[in-house]
């Protein structure tokens, strides 16, 4: 891919007093294609996407989105101008019926897609003639994806998109997603909800504690990470224990005679190492993302213990 | 034809796109000169990346298995290496399956089973490629 990043952040940093939400943050989203950004509440996904749209200021580094800067007004604007956004509180002018906002919102881009207008309400089944106040929570994160999506914008982002929708409306939702992006939208979804990141994105950034973990593509993070298992006729060889002085070896973990470990490159050479430690029995299993999110979470709690 | 490929079972979806192409060859499914959903729609119909059926297409194409014509979409090229495998398969197919009765009623769990054939698969063709590397025929 030689599009530059739709979003790119150098050392992008947030502190509320002494508290770091967010820390040397290192992104660079591609364009044209769906990432997810991962991480358990409070790991600061909220914080950084607020940060993109000039809606909080950074403490520290530098952030682009769609090569503007966030930190200069007028360009933060034009982000705002470009991006479809639908974020958590979903904010909505509550005296308006469903039918008056998008009519008002519509109004402001040349670009609306009618067409993903008419899909979304028809599969939302959205009360046109309802005013918002009276709106449920799940109808008003409906009525926010309606509104961001049909923008027709460069990028959309879209933080927590599935929460309060029911597993029908999120498949839908995730098609939709999927169409966006075949016709050139780049997506970038922040969720807890790992199966659906899995599902569609292409992209994946795993943040804990403000840090980013884990930055990859997904398919090749499937045909890099393995979990080995291995078994010996005696103690497990100290070697084994320190992770074979191998890149790659993010954790081992030893029990008795066998010692599991979490492999997220070299793999074959983990498994050649192993052999001529004379491992009795070796085992190497594919991984899903979920396991590769707990484990990289585990990795990085222990290593901060450590320091 | 194609189902929702199982997106956490840690193999790459194109490779689990392509198996079921190869599938759909096998079985007769699909034969010579059929024309395959186009990207999007496929994307949108399984919810998967379109990036992501466009590399399955492509590989499909490198291996001699689909052709590719430009804005008119991927066919099944006329001379496949997976065509005519059905009766083969047919044969294989119920000693796979004795096999896997014959481990669950001696109590082995499906977990345990598939850890078997897939260390077997990873003996034979190579370490971590047992599920994620396209064979190909010779």
């Amino acid at each position: 891919m030689n599009t530059p990043p739709v979003i790119a952040t150098r050392g992008l940093a947030k502190r509320y007093g002494s508290f770091a939400a967010v820390t040397d943050m290192n992104l660079s989203v591609p364009s044209g294609t769906i990432s997810g950004f991962l991480g358990p509440n409070g790991a600061g996904k909220s914080t950084t996407i607020r940060m993109l749209l000039g809606m909080v200021r950074p403490s520290g580094g530098t952030a682009t989105v769609l090569g503007f800067r966030v930190d200069d007004p007028r360009e933060s604007l034009e982000i705002r101008r470009r991006v479809g956004y639908a974020g958590e509180d979903k904010r909505l002018y509550d005296y308006m019926t469903a039918a008056q906002i998008i009519r008002f919102t519509r109004s402001f881009f040349p670009g609306w897609r009618l067409d993903l207008e008419r899909r979304l309400l028809s599969d939302f089944r959205l009360p046109l003639d309802r005013r918002i106040k009276k709106f449920s929570k799940g109808m008003r994160t409906q009525l926010a994806l309606l509104l961001a999506i049909c923008r027709g914008g460069e990028l959309l982002i879209l933080d927590e998109p599935t929460e309060g929708l029911d597993p029908i409306m999120a498949e839908r939702l995730l098609e939709v997603l999927v169409g966006l992006a075949a016709d050139g939208t780049a997506i970038f979804f922040s969720s807890h909800q790992i199966a659906e990141v899995e599902q569609i994105a292409e992209h994946v950034f795993i943040i804990d504690g403000g840090r980013l973990l884990v930055d990859g593509s997904l398919e090749s993070m499937r045909e890099e990470y393995r979990r080995v298992d291995l078994v010996f006729d005696t103690a497990v060889p100290d070697d084994i224990r320190t992770g074979l002085a191998v890149p790659g070896v993010e954790r081992v973990s030893v029990s008795g005679r066998t010692a599991r470990l979490f492999v997220s490159r070299n793999v074959d050479h983990v498994v050649h190492r192993s052999r001529a430690l004379h491992a009795t029995a070796v085992d190497v299993l594919p991984i899903g993302l979920k396991d590769i999110f707990l484990e990289s979470l585990k990795t990085a709690r222990r290593t901060d213990a450590l320091v | 034809m194609f189902t929702r490929p199982a997106p956490g079972s840690g193999v790459p979806i194109y490779l689990q796109l392509m198996q079921q192409v190869r599938h759909a060859l096998e079985t007769g499914a699909l034969r010579a000169g059929d024309q395959l959903p186009g990207i999007r729609v496929l994307a949108e119909a399984l919810v998967i990346n379109a990036n992501t059926v466009a590399k399955a297409y492509r590989e499909l194409e490198h291996e001699g298995v689909l052709e590719l014509r430009h804005g008119a979409g991927a066919f099944v090229a006329e001379s496949t290496p997976h065509a005519v495998n059905t009766s083969l398969v047919a044969i294989v197919q119920p000693a796979v399956r004795e096999l896997i009765d014959e481990l669950a009623s001696r109590g082995f769990a499906e977990a345990e089973i598939r850890r078997l054939v897939e260390a077997e698969l990873a003996r034979r063709f190579g370490v971590g490629t047992s599920l994620s590397r396209p064979t190909r025929n010779r």
